[in-house]
């Protein structure tokens, strides 16, 4: 029943968003068009312009339908020519950058649950650590991430886990303050149950901090997994990797190839679209289990 | 009964610094519990029982005087698991069953696990529960639910059982049935039970002893040793027995001004 009530809102501004999109393509794309039929000493009627937008070979916005179409071109239809994983495939690019988000994921949700039990527990880290942890994040990661990708490279160690850094330092913020929420929302009162019990800390952790924070995780969890796509693909940016949708975009940029910048783009958001959806279904159902759904 | 002392508190108080100055939560408290009583302490909001209650289960600390929990210190008894406190809410984990919810004192105590399943069966018995071991607390009512933490704090050995108003939230009819209960079950288990109450036919139903309380400064107005038998069906609260203690309670309450405003 909820899914249906959606479905009119979610298709509305779908529809909203392509009618925009397409006339966005004529306002930017005419430009071009003009000038072109000017050298060539003819006039464009109307129709003649619109079409001549919507079908340019490097506009500069190019249409959902060129971006469809290249999308399905660089997957399914090298899927089905047997390259899926050729360097010319967006299949290619996207795992190269789904191992990077996942990997620096990982790692930033352990970094940030280590840290937020530590800010928990420890008095000294309660005072000291959040304002690193915040100050961290006010550094611009377009300026951190060359350095980093450079200086790792530098000791030898490139590929995969320089990138995966960059993710993990996006992605473990949000998992540090939602789980230092989470581990303190128990109430006054079960912690005074634990103490009547005479419960020890770890006890504590285990048997009421830690079930009473998944709520909280897993919203943490959400953003961390956005945020860590992110910082792969900006980690892809400043050097040319080997391949990636980052470098995608960025050898796009060099040609003028839009249709190819917006194709990545465009994976890049599916790509982040599946990931989130993956946490929010085991969030429905790991809280469900626990009892503890919204 | 043995007549062992229990809970001696001596010149106690309790003053809480806060930012509009000291407040006086207990003053000059003198009291005596014997093994096997049933003490409810009833007054106004603000008269300190349930600090009291706190101070009895190390959760407080006292300004000035000493207290007593079998002979040791309130910390020492709460290390050696001396009681079971029952809070106003029932308190349960949503994410384990009711087994669950009791078993986790247990766990924490180290019991085995032959030993938490034979405990959570007879205690699951003794308030009425059999069968809702693997019902998780959303499914049970709310009386249900404070039955359930009831248990939960008789699954272990303590011989003193705390109540901060544990049937405060739960409406009229259920409140009788837990009552009556509950009398069943110290009557069973020989328990000490120390009871905070708002409701003065609760607490003279309940108790063999009633701890009137005042507030500003938190002090005890009146101590009533209940004339009621030990037998106590519901409709002992239409004798002129009862009646007559709750005129003294409620005498008691109007004595330490708790109505003035």
């Amino acid at each position: 029943m909820g899914a249906h009530k959606r479905t009119v809102p979610v298709l509305t501004v779908i529809l909203a968003i392509f009618v925009l999109w397409y006339a966005g393509s004529v306002a930017l794309n005419a430009k071009w068009a003009e000038d072109k039929a000017t050298r060539a000493h003819v006039s464009l009627s109307f129709s003649e312009l619109v079409t001549d937008t919507w079908s340019q070979d490097k506009p500069k916005l190019p249409t959902p339908h060129q971006v469809a179409r290249e999308i399905w071109k660089t997957t399914v239809g090298m899927a089905m020519r047997g390259r899926a994983f050729s360097r010319r495939s967006l299949i290619y690019h996207s795992w190269i950058t789904l191992s990077a988000t996942v990997l620096g994921f990982f790692l930033g949700t352990g970094l940030g649950i280590l840290l937020a039990v530590g800010i928990v527990h420890n008095r000294a880290m309660d005072m000291s650590v959040m304002p690193w942890v915040i100050a961290s994040q006010t550094v611009p990661i377009l300026a951190i991430a060359p350095m980093v990708i450079v200086v790792l490279n530098a000791v030898g160690i490139a590929g995969l886990l320089p990138k995966a850094v960059i993710s993990m330092y996006l992605s473990f913020f949000p998992v540090v303050v939602g789980m230092v929420k989470g581990l303190r929302s128990p109430d006054r009162m079960q912690l005074d149950q634990m103490r009547t019990w005479y419960a020890s800390k770890p006890q504590t952790f285990w048997k009421l901090r830690l079930p009473s924070s998944m709520p909280y995780l897993f919203t943490s969890l959400k953003i961390a997994m956005a945020a860590a796509l992110v910082g792969a693909i900006v980690a892809e940016l400043p050097i040319n990797q080997n391949g990636g949708l980052g470098a995608r975009m960025l050898v796009g940029s060099y040609y003028g190839q839009t249709i190819q910048i917006w194709s990545a783009l465009i994976t890049a958001a599916v790509l982040a679209a599946v990931l989130v959806g993956l946490i929010g279904v085991m969030q429905a159902a790991t809280l469900k289990r626990m009892g503890m759904a919204q | 009964m043995t007549g062992q002392t229990v809970v001696k508190a001596e010149n106690l108080s309790l003053t809480f610094q806060t930012n509009d100055g000291p407040v006086h939560a207990l003053a000059d408290i003198d009291l005596t519990i014997d093994k096997g009583e049933f003490v409810s302490f009833i007054g106004p909001s603000g008269c300190g029982k349930t600090t009291f209650l706190r101070v009895m289960a190390d959760l407080e600390q006292p300004t000035s005087g000493s207290i007593c929990i079998n002979g040791v210190t309130p910390e020492e008894a709460r290390k050696s698991r001396a009681y079971g406190y029952v809070f106003q809410a029932a308190g349960l984990y949503p994410w384990r069953t009711i087994g669950g919810n009791i078993r986790l004192p247990l766990e924490i105590m180290g019991y085995s696990r032959a030993d938490q399943a034979e405990r959570v069966r007879r205690v699951l018995e003794l308030v009425d529960l059999d069968g809702f071991e693997k019902k998780f607390p959303w499914q049970l009512s709310g009386g249900m639910q404070q039955r359930a933490s009831i248990a939960r704090a008789l699954a272990f050995d303590a011989d003193i059982l705390l109540m901060d108003e544990p049937f405060g939230a739960l409406d009229e009819i259920v409140r009788d049935h837990l009552n009556e209960q509950l009398l069943k079950l110290w009557a069973k288990t020989n328990k000490t039970i120390a009871f905070v109450t708002h409701s003065i036919p609760e607490a003279v139903y309940l108790s063999t002893k009633i701890v009137v309380m005042s507030p500003r400064p938190g002090r005890i107005a009146d101590i009533i040793d209940s004339t009621l038998p030990h037998d106590r069906p519901l409709d002992i609260r239409d004798t002129p027995e009862f009646l007559e203690v709750a005129h003294r309670v409620r005498e008691g309450l109007r004595a330490g001004h708790a109505y003035e405003d």
